[in-house]
């Protein structure tokens, strides 16, 4: 109760800070928040023509197919990649004025995860282009994108509260990331996988899970109740993990910074 | 008496002096194999006890490493002692390294707002004070160029400007006395008094004795971590020179004793003649 009640308190700085991130982000550029829309358009067109044409997979909808992976994914990696460096980053104010901690990594992801949602708009065209049309389905994009949030929820908080006291965190992330990107079935079609042994290392893989499932919603077909099962069983475990170690830790980051 | 502000009861704060500073893992296990995560405890601050009411001004002293910025930080809410409480009623504004918590990226504008929420106040209070916050600050059109193009100086007025808008009930200053240019100097010294006079608790760190006379009411020596002595601004500031004089000579000591109350005299009188003009205005 007492935990709600600060935190409505200081709600205002967490819009502050979530304003800062997405402000910042695209500071200085000439074409600003139109990149959000660029950058995943331009990257679907380079991994099209790299996975698509030149070694000859996919069909007419693969583009949409690829675009619906990366975004999830690059919010995922962003998101954690700077909730992880958060509390170091904010460190001069962290040494000055009391505020709770959680603050930090939960703005840095609540702008990437409105970011991405401006990115999601990218579709819009894209299916258009592809021929891909909404169906019933197309609404429960939602459960998935939820369940996202709260995958990176938990991930971020106990990545943020290892990385202040073991810097190496950053770096292990970054093969980690690798990994994960790999078994996500972003750039091609895991039905090849299907039969080979290997494919319960994507099944198990809540990432993978989400997205495809927002890939289902998008073409038109009903979610996997396994997969949303497996990635909600992730999203609600290491929620729970990352704000129990966040909140027993917290007290020692200032004197780890 | 008026009403208690402040109650510190019983704080310790404890440190790990680790020789290097284990953050990475390699070191980490190496020194679990080893058995060699032991460290070394520090006790920086142990049984400090005191409590300040509205209007105190409480003048820390002390040498280096004896304590003081811990207690400020303990109290500031920034450390959470190790044992013991800290008791605050009403909100605590810390006047340490101005402008730290600034983005740099961020116009002086937008940081007016950030480093404002960050302090507790509400957008609505800073959409009302923000004129007079520039105002204030002296940085006219300054205000929305990107605060890494500030002076240390910039940086620092607009860090006192925003910090100082509201009266806050505890003020911890940090021999920040010395804001800006002579200008700002004068303006923000004004304002302090201002706030001292208006019953805001000042918790003020020196190593300037006349300073903490001149400001002060109260006084508390830190040595190690414990507080060695409390109370009137006028005893403290005694048993302080006799600290640091111990080597010296009996007689010096006895002639710096005179001085001393030589000096609180003309201190006294002034105040006197200082009263009766004001009364004569009237």
């Amino acid at each position: 109760m007492e935990h709600i009640k600060t935190f409505w308190r200081r709600r205002g700085l967490l819009w502050e800070l979530v304003k800062k991130g997405i402000k910042l982000k695209y500071r200085r550029s000439y074409l600003g928040i139109l990149w959000s829309f660029l950058e995943p358009l331009l990257t679907t067109v380079v991994l099209t023509i790299v996975f698509g044409t030149l070694l000859g997979r996919g069909g007419r909808d693969f583009p949409v197919y690829i675009l619906c992976g990366r975004l999830l994914y690059s919010f995922f990696s962003t998101s954690t990649k700077a909730a992880s460096k958060s509390i170091r980053q904010n460190s001069s104010m962290i040494k000055k004025v009391y505020v709770p901690k959680y603050l930090y990594p939960l703005s840095s992801i609540l702008y990437n995860y409105i970011i991405t949602g401006i990115s999601l708009l990218t579709l819009v065209p894209l299916s258009i282009y592809c021929h891909v049309y909404p169906t019933v389905y197309m609404p429960l994009v939602i459960v998935p994108f939820i369940l996202l949030f709260m995958l990176t929820y938990g991930a971020s908080m106990i990545l943020s509260t290892v990385t202040v006291f073991f810097r190496d965190m950053e770096y292990l992330w970054d093969v980690l990331l690798m990994i994960i990107m790999y078994t996500s079935a972003i750039f091609y079609y895991p039905e090849k996988l299907m039969n080979s042994g290997f494919f319960w290392i994507l099944k198990y893989n809540p990432l993978y899970c989400i997205i495809m499932n927002f890939r289902y919603a998008m073409f038109g077909q009903p979610l996997d109740m396994q997969y949303v099962l497996i990635a909600a069983a992730y999203g609600i475990g290491l929620s729970v993990i990352g704000t129990y170690a966040f909140y027993k830790k917290q007290d020692e980051f200032i004197l780890a910074i | 008496m008026g009403k208690k502000t402040l109650v510190v009861e019983n704080v310790g704060m404890k440190f790990n002096l680790s020789q290097e500073k284990v953050d990475d893992f390699k070191e980490y296990f190496i020194r679990l194999f080893k058995g060699n995560l032991k460290y070394n405890e520090f006790w920086a601050l142990k049984d400090v006890s005191f409590t300040l009411e509205e209007g105190d001004r409480l003048g820390i002293l002390g040498l280096n490493g004896a304590g003081k910025s811990t207690l400020l930080k303990v109290i500031a809410g920034v450390f959470k002692p190790t044992e013991g409480k800290v008791t605050r009623k009403g909100k605590v504004v810390p006047l340490l390294e101005l402008g730290a918590g600034f983005d740099k990226n961020y116009t002086g504008r937008e940081n007016i707002y950030l480093y404002g929420s960050l302090l507790g106040y509400s957008k609505q209070f800073l959409d009302k004070k923000y004129d007079e916050i520039v105002k204030f600050s002296g940085l006219g059109k300054f205000i929305d160029v990107p605060v890494k193009n500030y002076s240390s100086g910039m940086r620092s007025k607009l860090g006192f400007s925003i910090a100082t808008i509201a009266e806050p009930e505890i003020l911890i200053l940090d021999e920040v006395l010395s804001v800006g240019d002579a200008n700002f100097r004068k303006k923000s010294e004004k304002k302090i008094r201002d706030m001292m006079e208006g019953g805001t608790t000042v918790l003020f760190v020196s190593h300037s004795l006349p300073q903490v006379e001149r400001i002060c009411n109260k006084a508390m020596i830190l040595e190690q971590g414990k507080i060695v002595a409390f109370g009137p601004v006028e005893e403290i500031a005694q048993v302080y020179t006799d600290m640091l004089d111990k080597d010296e000579d009996q007689e010096i000591m006895e002639l710096k004793r005179e001085r001393r109350q030589l000096l609180q005299k003309i201190r006294a009188r002034r105040e006197e003649i200082k009263e009766e003009k004001k009364k004569q205005e009237e």
